[in-house]
């Protein structure tokens, strides 16, 4: 066990490294950094003095280790657009994006996990078949089409919920919340929905197809021989088992709710970091772009990192070797 | 290669037709005409990329071309509404662009993308897991770490990354006409793993079988008994990772475009006129929204439904 998390902890850092270099590349070498930061009128004096100040004439390997250590600290560089620490941009971001993606995560599970159920339990009714169409609609329409036919219905023929923004919100601290307002909930159902929809779809079809696989095994064969009441096999025997699978593929979706928070952010111009990306790429500012790459690799490698080793940690039989060597 | 004989011209017309009788008296056409949803889609796929591939003979206007676009028909509604007309059957957009013309173009843009990256995608998939699956070793132990690293992250996040860097390092001034490449690429790259890692496992199967071992004693090459003896044994699977990978392309393609950074609005793809019509949603002008979100939405659900039929006709535990 101590093994495998220090292997997996090495092979993250290894990544991590990687996509830093990547990051590096990227603000070193695609355009001249100094000619984006100052205007056009600074004199070459100025430039060279900045070029020192930056240390881009150190050797490279230096720069790059230079570029770990601040990243590692949290110092992206300045925004060449709007000219403000990359990372003072994120952290004011940040919360939008993490409530968006919570609240559809926890849609996403709590309607996908019984729909899941529904369906594999009672594969013959009518409302199974409808939840079946629904999941296969939600696979093939594009995120950012509901999100539009949502505008279209409920923000303009009805004109019930706002289509645009967070609504009001509340200042804790750094953090602001959309949580404790009227407003702000409203303004969160319609893209929490869009966001949540695809994992929603994944989760039931996965939740269905494991399922039927557990209700075909033995011991569920023998737990009704036992007498157990429908109730205690359904959910005491089988969905226990089928929710191990469930678990992984939810954490490593985690990290896709974050990233497809750019399209129903870019779609709802919600103000969190998907949409500064997209601005990013579209103005070519570069330290954003590459501040984002960063932690959205962080945001991964760490989810992964957690899901493999808690995977080992819930499936005994992973555990076999281990344990026969111990004894 | 020098000229076939007519004989072996003929002899190879025989086969083809031979196979072709195989294939219509074989369980997979079979199982293809029993599902009726599987022959609609399959129908829908055929009249949709035909209708791409003959745009400029079915089409009332270039969309492309601006010339031919009058600001004056700007938001003309559909036929049905009350002062559309004939001319501009589903309407205009904010440019007077027939969108039943742009429709009809836009969908050649996007399936030309979805198929070129494809095609791209299997490429370097099969050829890497051709390589790393018979070469095994430290190939094998590079490649598949590149894949696992990838398959981690999700595909549009890194078509996203690869546009975006490719965006910073092309002039601004050459983007537009380049952008169909670089579209290509990002997807294609975004792909990638999924053919690598399906035909490295088949790879592996097949390399220990007889006719491989008897190739190798004979003395034939190595990239010989890779792409003659092995390919066509690993390609099953492949067709069906490729009819599903198509449809994700074409939704990476239409979701790039419209976040802004795919096709511009001079020559749209679906995904560009769906943002052009987003920003009329508000004054009205459902139209400019709803066509082109209709066609992307059955074109995908479409390849989706052949490719769940693919993979169930070539999957023999399902039979």
């Amino acid at each position: 066990m101590v093994a495998l998390v220090i292997r997996r902890s090495i092979q993250s850092v290894v990544v991590m490294l990687v996509v830093a270099l990547l990051a590096f590349t990227l603000f070193r070498y695609v355009g001249d950094p100094v000619a984006m930061m100052v205007g056009q009128d600074t004199s070459l004096v100025e430039r060279a003095a900045l070029r020192e100040k930056l240390g881009l004439n150190d050797p490279v390997p230096l720069q790059f280790a230079r570029f770990v250590v601040n990243t590692a600290q949290g110092q992206f560089g300045i925004s060449y657009q709007i000219g403000r620490p990359v990372a003072e941009l994120l952290v004011e971001r940040m919360p939008a994006t993490l409530e968006l993606s919570l609240v559809a995560a926890l849609f996403a599970l709590f309607i996908g996990i019984p729909m899941g159920v529904y369906t594999a339990l009672n594969p013959k009714k009518w409302l199974s078949t409808v939840f079946l169409t629904i999941s296969l609609i939600g696979i093939s329409l594009p995120t950012f089409l509901i999100g539009i036919l949502l505008i279209l219905l409920f923000g303009v023929v009805l004109g019930w919920l706002p289509t645009f923004g967070r609504g009001e919100v509340v200042q804790l601290g750094w953090w602001t919340t959309g949580f404790l307002t009227a407003s702000g909930w409203k303004s969160l159902l319609m893209p929490a929905f869009t966001l949540g929809m695809f994992q929603l779809t994944l989760i039931m079809r996965l939740v269905r197809s494991e399922m039927l696989e557990v209700l075909l095994t033995d011991y569920i064969k023998f737990a009704r021989a036992r007498g157990l009441s429908n109730r205690a096999v359904n959910f005491g025997h089988a969905l226990k088992n089928t929710l191990v699978p469930v678990i992984t593929i939810t954490g490593l979706q985690l990290g896709s709710i974050i990233a497809f928070a750019i399209i129903t952010e870019t779609v709802f111009q919600w103000p969190g970091m998907g949409l500064l990306f997209i601005q990013a790429i579209s103005l070519v500012d570069i330290p954003i772009m590459s501040a984002y790459l960063v932690l959205i690799a962080m945001f991964f490698v760490v989810i992964n990192l957690i899901v493999d080793i808690l995977y080992h940690v819930v499936d005994p039989r992973l555990r076999v070797d281990v344990r026969g060597a111990q004894g | 290669m020098c000229v076939a004989p007519r004989g072996n011209a003929v002899r190879h017309a025989q086969r083809v037709l031979d196979s072709l009788h195989r294939f219509f008296d074989g369980d997979i056409w079979y199982s293809f005409k029993q599902s009726r949803v599987t022959v609609t889609a399959a129908v829908v796929t055929a009249v949709l990329v035909l209708s791409a591939l003959f745009a400029p003979l079915i089409s009332l206007q270039d969309p492309f071309d601006p010339a031919a676009l009058d600001l004056m028909d700007a938001f003309t509604p559909p036929v049905w509404a009350a002062d559309g007309s004939w001319e501009f059957p589903l309407g205009t957009d904010n440019q007077g662009r027939d969108l039943y013309s742009a429709i009809l173009y836009g969908s050649r843009l996007s399936l030309l993308i979805g198929f070129a990256s494809v095609v791209f995608a299997l490429t370097i998939g099969v050829g890497l897991g051709l390589v790393a699956g018979y070469l095994g070793g430290a190939v094998d132990a590079v490649i598949m770490r590149i894949a696992d690293v990838q398959i981690s992250f999700p595909g549009i996040l890194i078509a996203l990354l690869i546009d975006g860097v490719a965006r910073a390092v092309l002039p601004n001034e050459r983007h537009d006409e380049l952008v169909v490449y670089v579209l290509i690429l990002a997807i294609g790259l975004s792909q990638w793993v999924q053919f690598a890692r399906t035909v490295r496992g088949s790879t592996m199967v097949e390399r220990n079988k007889e006719y491989v071992l008897a190739a190798r004693v004979i003395g034939v090459s190595r990239p010989r008994i890779m792409l003659r003896h092995i390919l066509p044994n690993v390609m099953g699977p492949v067709l069906v990772i490729a009819t599903v990978s198509l449809a994700v392309a074409i939704l990476t393609e239409a979701t790039l475009s419209f976040l802004g950074v795919g096709v511009p609005p001079t020559q749209p793809s679906l995904g560009t006129l769906i943002r052009i019509g987003q920003d009329f949603l508000f004054s009205g002008e459902w139209w400019i929204v709803i066509f082109p979100g209709a066609t992307l939405a059955v074109l995908v659900l479409a390849a989706n439904l052949l490719g769940d039929w693919l993979r169930d006709a070539f999957n023999p535990k399902l039979r």
